[in-house]
């Protein structure tokens, strides 16, 4: 982007904050253009957008009451697939079919849930901590280390199992695991941001610190947020599928991992069942793996060092 | 190395260590606030045998002082007991020990090697087939619950091909010695440290691999083909040891993880190690058994932590000098 086409020109109708817009637009739509030539990320896109809708339609294409044992008594156990059921049945006589359709939407869920908390958790304290520096800045970063280095399965686990069982727990428990992360990369870009000529201009034209948190600082770390969190999704999938596995899931939304602990808990491995545990674990690797590369590529759009590496 | 700089680190180390100590002593409170309640809910017990056991537990004191008390045991290595078994925490921790370090440090180590030798040569072949067949595979590996390969690799290998035992550290009831009870060992480790090993190999890979990228574009790289020595030579001698800088870190820090990365694999395979006995401590709960276990992992992982960063300014002047 040019640096012409951010003066305003006397006269015209442009305020300040139209340029300013356009300007994002703009630079969003580069973004969007470098995303599209990406090979990677175009599939992985692709398969989001495929789970996303399926997530959605799960109601239209099958109801609620497949997922009850009592509902599911008339079914034959432990049938392979076949025309009546396409993913066969679980031990209970369930339909794996339904299992896996409503899995993906208490996965997504969680994933996508707990990740807006890391990112709201992260940038919070990222900006705060660069922003305003000094006492706070060491405290907050002191904070972080700490939770930076309690190893996160085991931390996560044991939060899991002293809150209990629902799906609310897990993502808190998620999200007030892993938002250091978050945390250390924001506050790097808001020290580097505060040192620009266009935060120290506002500064000297006496603009509040409010205004330019809001119009400087959360504009320009907004986009390297974005990439971490489509990389932070994929670790809280799987970390839900990873307690869910421990038997910590919520068994009324059960997700594609709470399905692999009862397809192991139900003796799926020995009675050879691949119908029941391969569909959620095939779920979760196209989910975890779309979003990686989806992440991954708006990293290396937004960070053109890592260019070189493709 | 500057002596400032490792002083630094270690008291850093300390004090992390001293706020695990402390969230672990708080955490587990808030859960259980009186483990004689909860243990002996509904036994009608009569007034002295509450205070008898209060005392016991140590649960009567204030709370600064229960503290104090807590981290002078810690100190001393008494962890408390099982609420399941009414042994020694740390007995429990001692048993299950030896059987993880063996099996996630021989994972750790063998996909650190394979990882690191498949990123290498991705990145030297970048754009070919190979490159873009490893990068492939590391990441779906690495994208897979390890407890789902652990499962597929179960029934393919151990149920379906037979080639493997399902699960345990060795034959029941065996009574081998010397090398024949190690080769009956190592046959009911293969399976899951394959599995690990595959788990863990992705993220050496993809790091290797953008190191590498990042040296070859260096200048000293230039000259050195520009001398006239061969490509291999290049990569030996010039390439490898500067990309490899970002991997003993990694290394380092992975190592840490070593005690509490199999907690869903070991149960899996039955494996008596750490991670099952994390499992069994869910169970229950068993809480001073997990309080003791989650201590444990912490403390590894600062160590962990201390060693990479002494490792890396030992390494790498630039980090003990800024």
């Amino acid at each position: 982007m040019s640096e012409l086409s951010d003066v305003v020109v006397p006269g015209s109708a442009q305020s300040p904050r139209s340029v300013a817009w356009a300007r994002r637009r703009r630079a969003a739509g580069e973004v969007w253009a470098a995303f599209r030539r990406h090979r990677q990320a175009m599939a992985g896109l692709i398969i989001l957008l495929a789970v996303t809708v399926m997530a959605l339609v799960t109601p239209l294409l099958a109801d609620r009451t497949g997922l009850s044992a009592v509902d599911s008594l008339d079914n034959p156990v432990w049938a392979s697939p076949s025309g009546d059921f396409f993913l066969g049945t679980d031990n209970l006589g369930r339909s794996v079919a339904v299992q896996f359709l409503y899995g993906s939407r208490t996965s997504l869920l969680v994933g996508v849930a707990a990740t807006m908390l890391i990112v709201v958790i992260g940038s919070l304290v990222g900006v705060i901590a660069g922003f305003i520096g000094g006492w706070v800045d060491s405290i907050l970063m002191r904070l972080s280390d700490w939770f930076l280095v309690i190893p996160f399965l085991p931390l996560a686990i044991v939060l899991a199992r002293i809150l209990g069982p629902s799906i609310w727990n897990i993502i808190f428990v998620i999200g007030v695991t892993s938002w250091p992360y978050v945390a250390r990369i924001t506050r790097a870009q808001v020290l580097s941001l505060r040192q620009r000529l266009f935060v120290e201009r506002a500064r000297a034209l006496g603009a509040s610190r409010r205004h330019i948190v809001r119009q400087h600082i959360l504009p320009n770390v907004a986009p390297l947020i974005l990439a971490n969190a489509t990389l932070a999704v994929p670790i809280a999938i799987l970390t839900e599928t990873t307690l869910a596995f421990l038997g910590l899931g919520d068994s009324r939304n059960p997700s594609w991992g709470k399905s692999l602990e009862e397809a192991y808990t139900a003796g799926a491995i020995t009675r050879n069942a691949w119908w029941y545990y391969l569909p959620a674990g095939i779920g979760i690797i196209a989910v975890v793996l779309a979003f990686t590369m989806c992440g991954r590529a708006l990293e290396e759009i937004l960070d053109p060092r890592l260019r070189e590496r493709r | 190395m500057n002596p400032r700089f490792v002083v630094a680190k270690v008291t850093g180390a300390i004090g992390t260590l001293a706020f695990v100590l402390a969230f672990n002593f708080f955490l587990f409170r808030v859960v259980d606030d009186n483990p004689v309640d909860n243990l002996f809910r509904g036994r009608n017990l009569s007034p002295t045998q509450i205070a008898s056991l209060e005392e016991r537990f140590g649960v009567g004191d204030p709370l600064a002082l229960q503290f104090v008390k807590y981290v002078r045991q810690t100190l001393q290595g008494d962890l408390g007991l099982s609420i399941k078994s009414s042994r020694p925490v740390s007995d429990v921790i001692m048993d299950s020990l030896w059987p993880t370090v063996w099996l996630v440090g021989t994972a750790t180590a063998l996909s650190m090697v394979i990882g690191t030798l498949l990123g290498i040569h991705a990145a030297w072949k970048r754009g070919t087939v190979t490159d873009s067949s490893a990068t492939a595979f590391s990441m779906i590996t690495y994208s897979m619950p390890d407890f789902w390969m652990a499962m597929v690799l179960l029934a393919a290998f151990a149920i379906n091909l037979r080639w493997f035992p399902t699960g345990g550290f060795e034959d029941a009831g065996s009574t081998a010695t010397g090398l024949s009870a190690f080769l009956d060992q190592a046959h009911h480790m293969a399976l899951p440290a394959i599995t690990l090993t595959l788990g863990y190999i992705g993220e050496y890979m993809i790091l290797m691999r953008a190191s590498m990228l990042d040296t070859v574009s260096e200048d000293y790289l230039q000259l050195a083909r520009a001398k006239g020595l061969r490509d291999t030579e290049v990569r030996r001698r010039h390439a490898v040891p500067n990309a490899l800088l970002p991997l003993v870190s990694l290394s380092a820090l992975n190592f840490g993880y070593v005690l509490s990365g199999a907690i869903a694999v070991e149960a899996i395979y039955s494996w008596p190690g750490l991670g099952r006995a994390t499992f069994n401590a869910l169970e229950g709960p068993d809480f001073p058994v997990l309080q003791g276990l989650f201590l444990l992992f912490s403390a590894s992982v600062i160590v962990a932590n201390l060693l990479a960063d002494l490792l890396n300014g030992y390494l790498d002047p630039r980090v003990r000098l800024s």
